[in-house]
């Protein structure tokens, strides 16, 4: 192998981790509920980014619709229409937008959240982490739903209601994650190279930025994909709650509107059947994708399976 | 809904920490240790439900009172007064938490009564309904996993399972708002509520009729979520020594699952069962309120129409209290059941 001694220690970085990847990859590949779960996460990211193209923004308005009330599904409306006479394939459409969004964004403020206090309550051993650790309990055993109410409820209406559903739902969705890489991180602090870096001088920041959260990285993707489907669940349910943004549809609002729109008595299952499974499908697609991601990245289960 | 990689059972072993060897479940400095913890628990909630409500923007007064920013002058400096708001912090909390003690937390807007006795009123309902569908679950659950993990990679195994995971995305009260639009016209069953004045059943049966949807909704994804945990730790334990053992003494394998592996498999997933009870509450919010069920969830999505601040706040507390309460219960009958937990 002379063509690796003339490789910079960079070069050789990058070619370890593309040939990590690529291995990744082919053993997802072969994983049949993750590509399963990954091909329905694809469906929906495309439908979300094409919404323009796929259905006209006009048929959200109230005032605008022009199909016939509460009509069951047909050629001209495949999803039926609600009872001001908007298309639901229209709505589900552009709901998938919203829907998606809050979820992404809540679940990157959960993330970050939840892995910088998994990380430091690990690695500060002492006050800070028994602090931290005892923040996490307490968040993971108050009822989720009840907090993000009071929280929604309690937010300023000055702000843009999207936005505080998406840190409502953020700041109450992170103690199981601090819970896993808190775990993780304190069996990294016990291997060897932590203890070289320690005796090296390496200060905190550059322990936990440069040796935990590389090594945490993997469980925290896997993790992810499982909170994503937890956060579109809780916009879905906090919308249809009534906690929502009133002036975007979202797959929630939908619902919301369905319920409190008589559904129930008009018997009219498509305006809460379509927009309901769309939910169904993007949680179990993130569910399945995720317990995939776990199943490679976490040897334990691996043995097991 | 409970994030689904919480599904996978945890360590099994309580982390309260590392209790020295003794032979008693529980010494009574940890039952102390134990008490403390849920206590400082529930402090937590309190001040966050104190803090939260003081500090938002604008007049604490008028978020406070029910006709917002329209409300007279004469009731806004009734509820400065009530609230404390002219006081530093530190005295208004004292004087929160001394009504606390009382029992007091404060009066309803919508229903003109303190929140006390309008929470009172409606926790039955929701015990009833929760606990129907719990307890249905948890037995149907408990089997289908334990079934399932045994003859791992089975037909009855990939069925279960995959039917498991589908239900889990299912939020129970998407659920049940499926059901009731698709069967409440037939008349077989009411759209909701709890009970029918014009019914000619008898109460119970009447309330019977009554639960059948919303309990079937709860249900099924309970034991869907139970299911998967069970067969889990059915998974975990199906080649541990003592089952090498248990069938190298020649034991049939009927025997040595319902003997051995049974009773080690359930003891995680109890833990998981008084974990999930937050998730519970959760639940029984949104599906009360698809199903009109005269509940606690029903009074919390009543309480957000208004918003019947006060009454919000107390139902804070006690749906938190509540699920504190069954976790400190869990934390200390759990030594009894599993002596691993006592010595480790």
């Amino acid at each position: 192998m002379t063509a690796t001694r003339a490789l910079t220690p960079r070069a050789i970085a990058r070619a370890r981790r593309r040939a990590a990847v690529g291995a990744f990859w082919r053993q997802f590949r072969r994983d049949r509920e993750g590509m399963v779960g990954l091909s329905i996460m694809v469906l929906f990211a495309f439908v979300a980014l094409a919404a323009p193209l796929l259905a006209d923004a006009d048929g959200l308005s109230v005032t605008r619709a022009t199909g016939p009330v509460l009509a069951p599904p047909s050629l001209d409306y495949p999803f039926g229409t609600d009872n001001a006479g908007r298309s639901v394939l229209t709505m589900v459409i552009w709901g998938s937008r919203i829907s998606l969004l809050v979820g992404l964004c809540a679940t990157v403020i959960a993330m970050v959240i939840g892995t910088l206090i998994g990380i430091s309550s690990g690695h500060f051993r002492g006050p800070t982490g028994g602090i931290l650790d005892r923040l996490t309990e307490w968040f993971l055993v108050i009822p989720y739903l009840p907090l993000a109410i009071v929280l929604a409820i309690v937010f300023p209406p000055t702000v843009p209601r999207i936005v505080a559903v998406i840190i409502v739902i953020g700041v109450t969705g992170w103690s199981s994650t601090a819970r896993l890489i808190r775990a993780q991180t304190l069996s990294i602090e016990e291997r060897p190279y932590l203890e070289r870096a320690r005796a090296l001088g390496a200060g905190h920041w550059h322990q936990m930025s440069r040796h935990v959260l590389p090594n945490v990285m993997p469980l925290v993707l896997a993790h992810t994909t499982l909170t994503v489907s937890v956060a579109i669940l809780a916009e879905t349910t906090l919308s249809f709650l009534g906690l929502g943004d009133p002036l975007r549809v979202s797959w929630g609002r939908i619902l919301d509107q369905a319920y409190s729109g008589a559904v129930i008595s008009t018997g009219s299952w498509w305006w809460v059947g379509f927009p309901g499974l769309c939910v169904v499908l993007v949680v179990l697609g993130f569910n399945l994708c995720g317990r995939a991601l776990e199943r490679i990245l976490d040897p334990r289960l691996r043995e097991r399976a | 809904m409970q994030p689904a990689a919480s599904v996978r059972p945890a360590a099994n072993v309580d982390s309260g920490g590392a209790a020295p060897r003794r032979r008693r479940a529980l010494s009574p400095r940890e039952v102390g240790r134990k008490l403390l913890t849920a206590c400082a628990t529930l402090l937590f909630v309190v001040v966050i439900n104190f803090f939260l409500f003081r500090v938002i923007p604008g007049d604490p007064e008028k978020a406070f009172s029910p006709r917002g920013r329209n409300a007279d002058p004469e009731r806004l400096r009734q509820i400065r007064e009530d609230l404390g708001l002219g006081l530093p912090w530190h005295e208004q909390f004292w004087a929160y938490l001394k009504s606390l003690a009382r029992g007091d937390l404060g009066s309803s807007w919508g229903e003109r009564e303190p929140v006390v006795s309008v929470i009172a009123d409606r926790i039955w309902p929701t015990v009833l309904l929760s606990g129907t569908a719990l307890v249905i679950a948890t037995v149907v659950g408990v089997w289908l996993g334990a079934r399932a993990g045994w003859r791992h990679g089975s037909r009855f195994d990939k069925l279960s399972s995959t039917g498991a995971v589908a239900l889990y995305s299912v939020p129970e009260w998407l659920l049940g708002l499926f059901l009731v639009v698709l069967l409440a016209n037939t008349g077989l069953f009411p759209a909701g509520g709890m009970v029918d004045p014009r019914s000619t059943l008898p109460d119970a049966l009447d309330i019977a009729r009554h639960m059948i949807l919303p309990v079937v909704s709860l249900g099924v994804v309970y034991i869907a979520e139970y299911s998967l945990i069970m067969r889990s730790s059915m998974l975990d334990e199906r080649y541990a020594d003592y089952l090498t053992t248990a069938r190298a003494k020649g034991l049939r394998d009927d025997l040595v699952r319902r003997k051995h592996a049974w009773p080690n498999a359930l003891l995680p997933t109890v833990t998981l069962f008084f974990l999930s009870l937050g998730f519970v509450v959760s639940g029984a919010i949104a599906v009360e309120t698809v199903f009109s069920w005269p509940g606690l969830g029903r009074l919390t999505y009543d309480a957000l129409r208004g918003p019947d601040i006060p009454l919000l706040q107390g139902l804070f507390l006690v749906f938190s209290a509540g699920v504190i309460l069954m976790n400190l219960v869990a934390d200390l009958v759990y030594p009894f059941i599993d002596p691993r937990v006592r010595r480790s």
